[in-house]
């Protein structure tokens, strides 16, 4: 019967190569020079749209995700790797921050194959202690810096707050957006910002906090995403952990989708970090799919993603024992902080 | 910056098997014919076999319903009707439905996972579209079965009598969910006819209406190839078909029907259009394309089969798309995290390799996923054709599996000119964030169901149907009652 077919043309069949797969980081590409604000204005409204039915079904149907076995360890252990321990209380003290870093380094004092944290993340007051007790380790200090966790203060008071953490000695400093500046279309003055706090940064790597729960849309939560990533932000971050909506699979999946994208036309990969109400080992699997659904193994390490919390790890490591017995052991087996 | 970090793989964090228990499906070697209430043996001893697809293992024997049997069946569809069924108020038909319903949903995990060795679709789908979905018609239509009056037939709308149902192999239970639900709700008695291949959910559900107690003779399900579908549709007894499944059967069924005072429905093929307007959400888009064919592996009649995609990011999507089938799991439909599943026989294999042959010699560029296929059972790779043609059969007909065909149009109304130039009319995509050219559009679309961004969502209260070639007639909502109502 196909014999009989009057032929145009013969295609052969193409199987999807190498260069169809994952994501194409750009070689040739850079960051566009934003020289105005009406630019800056059309560049981002001229991005596409995000369904929100969309991303919602997107986010339940990688929530089904079923990882088991090999595969938890594995992401137990790549979920560790990449904390960012954070304690951000008025009531911190240097001891409280000592217990931390001490943790950071070493999670589980009895299992020594447990990798350590990517960081200890504290007001900049406590950075100098923090890299005191951290020493030359792997673990990075980072820093929240201007005016956490509203950004309520004047652009000079912001760039001090920064130049003092980075004189202490952070690694990395954690930046917040003006969500007021952003939301009443200040976008050139948001801009500016950051790209005067990523000039303070120096050395110092600049994580950009978008409070998604503030910016309330998904349209919001990427143009703020590519706002940050054209300033010149080496991470973008979702939340303070201050305001009632935190991280969520949502937001993570439309600034994955954001950071991935930026890499396909700048060539600049950009990290992404999810923070605030991470409290289990199963969300941060869940967030691990969509990692790796979305971006792909490059944001899959430390250097290019990050879990700012505090009592998600304890819950990591218990996981990580009972795959390893089978059973649960008792919470009072690690340490509180 | 290094190749590894410059090409990041998607999916490279691999999952371990998930693989789902079957432990909770007891399944018999052979089942009989569910008739009056009970489950009979058939009048003569012809049974075929039903196969996992996935893995080409016999999972029972059926039994093929005899000229006899359907009469059997409709007789006793006919008692039940006369003496019990017509004169149950709504209220307590209501009170069985409710009860169906909720036996479903107890038996959930059961059902997905009978559905899956028998269909060969991935647990996922099973757990969280099929079975819930029925569950949700027995509970939509319970609440309808009190409330015909105000359906807007005016008053005290009578039922037909005896309706004889014909589904496919695609959603086995709930098809039969969308075939029960309102027949009963309307007060008709049903015989009810499970696609040969996948029988197996059909009498899982025979057993939930022993369960429910409802009457005896109240539905009966008879199993068998055509033959049994077409002695049912022949019977004289029956005073309504309705009928899922291909066009050709459907057209000799509307032949067959004719002259006769039989009322019918039909829900036949599709060749669904998706049309991708430039200012579509990409991401949602990308994602709802795939859900529109890969879905259930495209076994689906109201897939978006056909992509028309504005020409001025056609190359943009195609890029896109591309990578993402290549990310689709292929592989044990019990593994929970399987995306595509197995294709349900090997004559629709054969069909969907011979239409897609077709594809490449015809001239259009194929796009295969990489994926490894297993070594048993019927698969096929997510395919996507690009540089397709209107006059390429792989625009025109239907593949029924997981083939996208991939077209381009430049302007709102040629995209309408070739949305409707099909034969079909069952279901179209529209994607766009512009709300008038979305509604412009829709407006101009010859077919029974319109998504707007999204694809391949159901609810019981939405009305679902075709318009010339995919059939008429509407299952769900208010308008789902009607196919059961004298009006």
């Amino acid at each position: 019967m196909i014999a009989s077919v009057a032929c145009v043309s013969t295609a052969p069949l193409r199987l999807v190569t190498p260069e169809d797969r994952g994501v194409r980081v750009s070689q040739t590409g850079s960051v566009p020079m934003i020289d105005s604000e009406s630019q800056l204005k059309a560049l981002l409204a001229g991005m596409s749209g995000v369904d929100a039915v969309g991303v919602d079904g997107r986010c339940a149907k990688l929530a089904t995700r079923s990882i088991k076995r090999s595969s938890k360890k594995a992401a137990i252990d790549l979920a560790i790797s990449m904390v960012d321990l954070t304690t951000l209380e008025g009531a911190d003290t240097a001891g409280r921050v000592s217990s931390l870093c001490t943790k950071a380094l070493r999670p589980d004092p009895s299992d020594l194959t447990v990798p350590s944290c990517a960081a200890v993340c504290v007001y900049p007051d406590l950075v100098a202690h923090a890299r005191y007790v951290l020493g030359p380790s792997s673990v990075a200090v980072a820093s929240v810096a201007t005016a956490f966790p509203s950004g309520r203060a004047s652009l000079k008071v912001k760039l001090m707050d920064v130049a003092d953490a980075v004189d202490a000695g952070a690694d990395e400093v954690d930046m917040v957006i003006d969500r007021g500046a952003f939301l009443s279309g200040r976008l050139g003055q948001v801009f500016d910002e950051i790209v005067a706090v990523k000039a303070a940064c120096g050395e110092a790597h600049l994580k950009v906090i978008l409070e998604t729960g503030e910016l309330v849309t998904y349209d919001n939560v990427r143009r703020a995403s590519w706002l940050a990533m054209l300033g010149g932000a080496d991470f973008i971050k979702t939340s303070t952990g201050k305001v009632s909506v935190n991280a969520t699979p949502q937001a993570a999946l439309v600034m994955l989708e954001a950071a991935r994208d930026f890499a396909e036309s700048t060539g600049h990969i950009v990290g992404v970090k999810v923070a605030g109400g991470i409290r289990t080992t199963k969300q941060a699997i869940s967030y691990l799919v969509i990692v790796n659904e979305t971006a792909g193994s490059t944001w899959l390490t430390p250097e290019k993603f990050r879990f700012g919390a505090s009592s998600l790890l304890n819950d990591l490591l218990m996981q990580r024992l009972k795959q390893q017995r089978g059973a649960y052991v008792r919470p009072d087996e690690f340490s509180g902080d | 910056m290094s190749e590894s970090l410059a090409n990041s793989q998607l999916g490279a964090f691999t999952y371990d098997p998930a693989p789902e228990s079957t432990g909770v499906v007891r399944l018999q070697s052979s089942y009989g014919l569910f008739i009056d209430g009970t489950f009979t043996e058939p009048s003569s001893h012809d049974q075929f076999v039903t196969l996992n697809p996935a893995t080409e293992e016999v999972l029972a024997t059926v039994a093929q319903s005899s000229d006899a049997d359907i009469d059997r069946a409709v007789t006793s569809a006919r008692r039940a009707y006369d003496d019990v069924w017509s004169k149950t108020s709504g209220a307590e038909r209501a009170k069985y439905l409710f009860r169906i319903a909720r036996l479903i949903q107890e038996r959930s995990r059961e059902l997905a996972v009978l559905e899956t060795l028998d269909n060969g679709k991935p647990i996922r789908e099973s757990r969280d579209v099929d079975i819930p979905l029925a569950a949700a018609h027995f509970f939509y239509y319970a609440g309808w079965a009190d409330k015909l009056d105000y359906a807007g037939f005016g008053l005290n709308p009578r039922p037909l009598g005896v309706a004889g149902q014909i589904i496919p192999w695609n959603f086995p239970l709930l098809m039969a969910a969308w075939k029960l639900a309102p027949a009963l709700a309307a007060g008709n008695t049903c015989v009810l006819k499970p696609a040969e291949s996948t029988s197996l959910s059909a009498l899982a559900l025979a057993e939930i209406l022993q369960q429910a107690e409802l009457p005896p003779g109240v539905v009966n399900i008879v199993t068998g190839d055509g033959q049994s579908g077409s002695a049912l549709v022949e019977h004289p007894g029956v005073d309504k078909i309705a009928f899922t499944g291909s066009t050709e059967v459907g057209r000799l069924i509307q032949q067959r029907s004719a002259s006769t005072p039989k009322h019918l429905t039909l829900e036949l093929g599709g060749k669904g259009a998706n049309i991708v307007f430039d200012d579509a959400p990409v991401d949602e888009m990308i994602e709802g394309i795939i859900d529109g064919i890969f879905f259930n592996q495209g076994h689906v009649c109201c897939a978006g089969s056909r992509l028309l995609v504005q020409e001025s990011i056609a190359d943009e999507v195609l890029r896109r798309l591309v990578r993402r089938i290549d990310q689709l799991r292929v592989g044990d439909p019990m593994d929970k995290n399987t995306d595509v599943g197995a294709i349900n026989s090997a004559s629709q294999l054969a069909r969907i390799e011979e239409l897609t042959a077709y594809g490449e010699r015809e001239g259009a560029t194929r796009y295969t996923s990489n994926c490894a296929l297993p070594e048993k059972g019927y698969w096929f790779a997510p395919t996507v054709f690009a540089d397709v043609a209107q006059s390429h059969r792989i625009a025109r007909e239907e593949i029924f599996g997981p083939v996208l065909s991939v077209l381009t149009f430049r302007t709102p109304e040629e995209a309408v000119v070739k949305a409707n130039n099909t034969k079909y009319g069952l279901a179209c995509g529209v994607w766009s964030e512009k709300g008038s050219r979305t509604l412009w559009v829709a407006q101009r679309l010859r077919a029974g169901v319109i998504w707007a961004n999204t694809y391949n969502r159901f609810d019981p209260t939405s009305p679902f149907g075709g318009m010339r070639e995919s059939g008429f007639g509407r299952e769900g909502g208010r308008h789902g009652l009607e196919a059961y109502l004298d009006v």
